[in-house]
């Protein structure tokens, strides 16, 4: 934390003036400026409005801090309160439906993937927020229109995404016989293949690992061509390009270190910083660590982008971070201010520093924040939102969509085939017919 | 109690003649009624109206955020067919089986051991009750670590033992996966067990076994023909709790795979939890849940019976 400090100062001396400003802003003149935007700001909350906000919890420390000083700002400027309860990622989404279904407890929920498409009914509508973000901070992504957006209305607003990209050694990339990394599938297996006979084997989660292991499956699906749904939301999952994905998966699982089958989200980053793992899939939380616990490992590792499919192009599915307010709240415009005076240049280019790459944008502007070149390694998370697709991939994003990447069928049918529980056609069948019942 | 005894004589002196209503105030079993009125609307609010929401919204297909419309048996039917429901059925009933029975057995032999006279008994029976005052969560995530495909300490012993040479995959393959979810649900059991049937033990009058002693009983004929007859009706109570525990069991196999690999693990209870309320599908969700129930009722239903036949009860074999 001590260090990160130091380099965003130093960071910060060379950038954006806008943008020092804003980072070394203390807290007094932090609220001075938020009594400002409020003075201007199209939403005006509810006097003494009380907010229940619950969040996923912070996996870089700083990026937490960076928030709350954000939620005291806002609090003192407009005369609310804010109550903010984390909850780890796996808990989010129960309390979160929970609470649509009783229509209480919560007025707005900063979850995961497409959790406001799970109940997009008990969501308000959140597109003037959007609008005026979009105009502001030079318009959103396509992606991050996908993750926002229901039949032309905005029913969440994506705040930002982790990136599930490589994470490898480079020097057991470069002993493997590869100079940097490979950008096409075949490339890619030959890497994997070589490192395991090396003795350095990669790994990636083929477990129930909501973040970890949709990520990449999805993304290996994609890449061959493979689809759970077509444009129509048709189950299209039993096809040539799918058994063609399962292949090529379990090439890639035959020569992964033993256990990922097992492996949950926190597997993989325990493995790589034990220096057990020299490949995986993953946000850029082990290099954060390592910079802080592990320096040789973190000297020793880079990102990448997940190699190009069949067709030339990169579709990943990373892990997206929608707000959302609902529709029984008595304070929608505090939560509407909330959000827009969040997501301002002012407040989220701090935050997103704070993140240090754990969080990317979907707000184009964002782009330039210094954070994403500081350091070369952070850099391939900048373009998260440029080759993310959401859970639905060619399809349209809803409640269905949630429901399948929820129940992990995409996940089953690979972890079906690889593991040897089923041949490739019952697997494909199988993940059909959980799929066909999702997509009625 | 003192009220009502105080408000009756005053009752009596205001009519005459004895009304309906006078003659009910005085009836001990409309009083009796009235009495039971609190704990009956906890039950029916707290366990009868939750119960019977969740078998109406199996035959809903309702969704979290909107409420459903009547489908009938589609649920079920649907489930039916549903090779990953069959998986969590057969895991349940094989994790059930198999963890009562060993849970028994330890149970029943650490009972006889720690019956006897024997040097810090007291110290030593609060130590077997420990896996059991764990918080579930608590041992379950050292159990996962313990399991850990990378990190486990089995594994490792056994490699600088050198009996094996690479780690044990304990959740990852599907039969190691089985045992290991087992064996730490065993773990956790079994105090239970043991001590519940410890304190049936020591209701056993020491006379009878001076008796058998003079009759020349073997140890295995005192245990069987005194201590087993005697224990049965404790032992029908302590393993119908013990089952029906195992059968809903959640948490232990919610931390360690989350129903994997490959749904090896998952028992009906986490298929519920996953379709239910992480998919969002409340109506199939509570459709397994619903179809837990027969289960569970027969497994009551024969430590019930089983109660009630008098030569059971009494231990008699004939």
């Amino acid at each position: 934390m001590a260090d990160f400090l130091t380099d965003r100062r130093s960071l910060l001396k060379g950038g954006a003036t806008v943008l020092a400003a804003a980072a070394t802003m203390s807290s007094e003149q932090l609220l001075g400026y938020a009594k400002a935007w409020a003075q201007t700001s199209p939403w005006k909350p509810e006097p003494g409005a009380k907010i229940n906000l619950l969040r996923w919890k912070r996996f870089v420390e700083a990026e937490d801090v960076a928030f709350m000083k954000i939620v005291d700002a806002f609090q003192k400027a407009n005369n609310v309160t804010i109550n903010v309860s984390n909850e780890s990622y796996d808990d989010v989404q129960p309390k979160a439906s929970v609470a649509a279904n009783t229509g209480q407890g919560l007025d707005m929920v900063w979850g995961l993937y497409t959790l406001p498409f799970l109940f997009s009914a008990k969501c308000v509508d959140m597109t003037d927020v959007a609008d005026y973000l979009g105009n502001k901070c030079g318009g959103w992504t396509d992606s991050g229109k996908a993750y926002g957006m229901l039949d032309g209305k905005w029913i969440g607003i994506p705040v930002a995404a982790t990136g599930g990209l490589v994470n490898y050694r480079v020097a057991a990339m470069e002993k493997a016989g590869f100079k940097e990394f490979p950008k096409d599938l075949a490339g890619f297996s030959e890497l994997v293949k070589a490192m395991n006979k090396n003795g350095t084997p990669a790994g990636m989660a083929l477990g129930h690992a909501s973040g970890d292991a949709n990520g990449w499956v999805h993304w290996a699906l994609w890449a061959h061509g493979g689809n759970l749904i077509d444009k129509d939301n048709k189950v299209v999952v039993n096809s040539p390009e799918t058994a063609k994905a399962l292949e090529y998966v379990k090439g890639l699982y035959d020569n992964f270190v033993p256990g990922t089958a097992s492996w949950n989200d926190s597997s993989n980053n325990k493995a790589f910083l034990a220096g057990q793992l020299y490949l995986t899939v993953n946000g850029i939380s082990i290099y954060v660590t390592a910079k802080k616990e592990n320096p040789q490992i973190a000297e020793d590792m880079n990102h990448a982008h997940l190699p190009a499919g069949l067709d030339g192009k990169t579709r990943e599915l990373h892990l997206g971070f929608p707000i959302l307010v609902y529709n029984f709240t008595k304070y929608p415009q505090t939560c509407k201010a909330f959000t827009a005076f969040m997501l301002e240049p002012d407040q989220f280019n701090p935050w997103i520093e704070a993140a240090q790459g754990y969080l990317s944008h979907f707000l184009k502007a964002y782009d330039a924040n210094p954070i994403w070149t500081a350091d070369p390694k952070t850099t391939p998370y900048r373009s998260v939102a440029a080759t993310a697709q959401t859970p639905a991939g060619v399809g349209k994003l809803g409640e269905a969509a949630a429901a399948a990447i929820a129940d992990f069928v995409v996940v089953d049918m690979f972890a079906n085939y690889c593991t040897g529980r089923e041949d490739v056609k019952t697997a494909m069948a199988t993940a059909e017919r959980s799929a066909k019942r999702i997509f009625r | 109690m003192s009220t009502v005894q105080t408000s009756l004589p005053a009752g009596a002196v205001a009519s005459g003649e004895p009304s309906w209503w006078s003659r009910l105030q005085t009836n001990r079993n409309f009083i009796a009624l009235w009495f039971m009125l609190p704990a009956a609307a906890f039950l029916i609010l707290f366990l009868a109206y939750p119960l019977g929401l969740g078998v109406w919204m199996s035959f809903t297909d309702e969704k979290i955020g909107r409420t459903g419309i009547f489908v009938g048996l589609e649920n079920y039917e649907w489930l039916w067919d549903d090779a990953i429901f069959w998986l969590a059925v057969f895991n349940t009933l094989l994790y059930t089986i198999v963890a009562s029975a060993i849970k028994f057995a330890i149970g029943l032999y650490l009972a006889l051991l720690l019956n006897r006279r024997m040097p810090f008994k007291a110290i030593i029976r609060a130590i077997v009750l420990i896996p059991f005052i764990v918080p579930t969560v608590l041992s379950a995530i050292a159990f996962w670590w313990i399991y850990d495909a990378q990190f486990s300490i089995i594994s490792w012993s056994l490699i600088k033992l050198g009996i094996i040479n690479h780690n044990i995959d304990f959740l990852g393959d599907t039969n190691w996966a089985r045992a290991s979810v087992i064996i730490a649900n065993i773990w956790r059991g079994v105090p239970f067990v043991a001590i519940t049937l410890l304190a049936g033990l020591q209701t056993v009058s020491p006379s009878l076994y001076e008796a058998a002693t003079l009759d020349g009983a073997t140890n295995w004929q005192r245990f069987r023909y005194i201590t087993y007859p005697l224990l049965t009706p404790i032992i029908a109570v302590v393993m119908t709790f013990s089952v029906l525990f195992t059968f809903t069991d959640f948490q232990l196999i919610w931390a360690l795979t989350r129903g994997g690999p490959v749904n090896a693990t998952h028992l009906m209870a986490t298929l519920s939890y996953q379709r239910g309320i992480i998919s969002g599908r409340l109506g199939e969700g509570a459709a397994i849940a619903t179809a837990m129930i027969p289960f569970l009722l027969a497994a009551i239903a024969i430590s019930w019976f089983g109660m009630q036949r008098r030569k059971w009860q009494q231990g008699s074999d004939q």
